[in-house]
């Protein structure tokens, strides 16, 4: 089995004595599309913190492509190829979406600490920075001030400042928290089409989006891991069906 | 950028647009041009602005591009008036370009160590950490009264000629044009860094800093950076109010100084590089005309100024103008 493209093991995390992360062991291969369900404060944010170096763990170990990351700095494991979205949008509400994600793409190439260079003549940043949002049907708004799009419209730019930074693994912190329930299906079909190379690990409450896009599923409740699955299987798991949804049957 | 661009047909060239120098950026250099030649009776006035512009222009740097506040920038420009003088004083280091440059080279050097002490705090702790460097290096001046002159500041330090054939003549001639051509030179640097890739990233890191690290973006070492750059600039501003004036005084690092600039920079509009500028003239001739009128309550009427422009025009006098512009052009 080759490498998996990141890796946690035996996560712990302690605020005091609540205990956010309780032995987090879990791979994500190449290319996946991995769903992380669970129950409000089962920890799914906070194993994002911690896998992307925002919080340091008590004990445990990450992995980005079989090397250990775990006391990078956050800013180094984007520059490995690990990147995120985040659960409430954190954009640059005053820079258009060009500039952004122009920003996202010359901080990738190491361009960014460049002050003698003329912004205006990257033209290859600002070319491709215009072909992703123009793939993320962002093209039109692409000179407005982020504050003035529609919100849906923000997640995706969301996700586009994410894409910029041509990760190996993606995760996404409920990218579709707050859309119209018509345009979610249509933000996860950008997911969808996401270069088959790319890990993806996101986090969604709509159990029809999770059933519908990931091809495993794993269940957290409580910092812990409950189950980890395909999609059917975690569907008839009866602890899962306990603790997370309070003994209700999934509907796919 | 004053004013904003017109959209480019290609979506492409907007960040290119932004950058672009306009026919109202020469007009608006030309125009301070104009005291030399029109009011030679207030060239004194002009040179206190022209120093006073540069001094905004590197909080601007900070505050207005990297969203970095500080409550004590005056603690820079002191360190570039003082060193200016003690050059000449202890060293008979005369020649005043080079003069210029070491003193704004010290004020970096200073700013590069603060600025680790600045990138680790925010909000409140930010204002006062750099309100307590103000304060600190404001006693530590008053105290090292041997090489400060303590209380009574250093006085006749004459540079010499500038290019070795202009003196300062007693009615500011040399020294006006002397202040605008640095602010102006150091002005087209700081154009130069904002619309560069280090400029965009800076004003990533105002806009949300939090988010930086996400797009693989180390925000401290970049904060650094700018902040040793603005320190730089402020200590220049420094030197030159020394080297135009022949004397250098405490409230060269006071904390009325630090909160002078702060107004002035709020009220000509932060992250625009001619906010400062506006902001200095505006504040200066208010100052120069209102105290003639009523010397004890002219700070009165800046108060309500600075109090009406961050409520009704948060973008301050050139923000307004900007917004301005575009509502016109949209209308045309």
């Amino acid at each position: 089995m080759s490498t998996p493209a990141l890796a946690a093991d035996g996560l712990m995390k302690s605020f005091g004595s609540l205990r956010v992360a309780d032995n987090v062991s879990f791979e994500l291969p190449q290319g996946a599309r991995h769903a992380l369900i669970g129950p409000n404060g089962a920890g799914k944010t906070t194993l994002v913190n911690l896998l992307t170096g925002v919080l340091a763990p008590d004990h445990g170990h990450v992995y980005l492509a079989g090397a250990e990351i775990t006391h990078l700095a956050p800013d180094r494991r984007v520059k490995r190829g690990l990147a995120r979205t985040f659960q409430i949008n954190a954009l640059f509400p005053e820079l258009t979406p060009l500039e952004s994600v122009t920003l996202a793409i010359l901080e990738r190439d190491g361009v960014a600490p460049n002050w003698r260079r003329k912004l205006g003549g990257c033209s290859a940043a600002i070319e491709e920075a215009h072909a992703l949002l123009q793939r993320l049907a962002l093209a039109e708004d692409c000179n407005r001030r982020t504050r003035e799009l529609a919100y849906g419209r923000q997640r995706l730019l969301e996700i586009a400042l994410a894409l910029a930074a041509q990760p190996k693994v993606l995760l996404l912190d409920e990218p579709a928290a707050g859309v119209p329930a018509g345009e979610s299906a249509e933000l996860f079909q950008v997911i969808a089409s996401l270069p088959s190379d790319i890990a993806v690990l996101f986090i969604e409450h709509d159990m029809h989006l999770v059933f519908r896009f990931a091809s495993r599923i794993i269940v957290m409740a409580g910092g812990r891991i409950l189950a980890e699955g395909l999609p059917a299987e975690i569907a008839h798991n009866p602890e899962v069906r306990a603790v997370y949804l309070g003994g209700t049957e999934i509907h796919a | 950028m004053v004013l904003a661009a017109p959209a480019p047909s290609d979506p492409r060239r907007a960040i290119a647009a932004a950058a672009r120098w306009r026919w109202y950026e020469t007009l608006f250099w030309l125009a301070l041009l104009l005291p030399y030649p029109l009011l030679p009776t207030y060239l004194d006035l002009a040179s206190q602005i022209a120093i006073a512009a540069l001094f905004a222009l590197s909080l601007d740097l900070i505050l207005g591009y990297a969203g970095v506040i500080s409550l004590g920038h005056a603690a820079f420009f002191g360190i570039g008036a003082y060193f200016a003088a003690i050059l000449v004083q202890r060293w008979g280091w005369t020649e005043p370009f080079s003069g210029l440059l070491v003193s704004g080279v010290a004020a970096a050097a200073v700013g590069y160590l603060a600025s680790f002490l600045i990138v680790r705090v925010s909000r409140l702790a930010l204002l006062m950490v750099t309100l307590g460097l103000g304060v600190l290096l404001e006693e530590a001046a008053n105290h090292l009264s041997g090489l400060t002159g303590g209380n009574d500041g250093l006085h006749e330090i004459a540079v010499m000629p500038l290019l070795g054939r202009f003196t300062f003549d007693l009615y500011g001639r040399t020294a006006f044009l002397y202040a605008l051509a640095v602010l102006f030179l150091m002005f087209l640097a700081a154009r130069r860094i904002v619309h560069s890739p280090f400029g965009l990233s800076l004003r990533g890191l105002r806009e949300n800093a939090a988010r930086m690290p996400a797009l693989g973006a180390p925000s401290r070492a970049r904060i650094r950076v700018i902040y040793t750059i603005s320190a730089f600039y402020a200590g220049i501003a420094g030197a030159l109010l020394t080297q135009t004036t022949g004397s250098v005084a405490l409230e060269a690092l006071g904390f009325q100084r630090s909160a002078e600039v702060l107004i002035m920079l709020v009220l000509g509009g932060t992250g625009r590089l001619y906010g400062g500028i506006v902001g200095s003239i505006v504040f200066l001739v208010a100052r120069d005309q209102l105290a003639d009128m009523n010397p004890q309550y002219w700070f009165f009427w800046i108060g309500l100024l600075l109090i009406l422009v961050v409520l009704f025009i948060p973008g301050g006098i050139v923000g307004g103008a900007s917004a301005l512009q575009a509502r016109l052009g949209r209308r045309a």
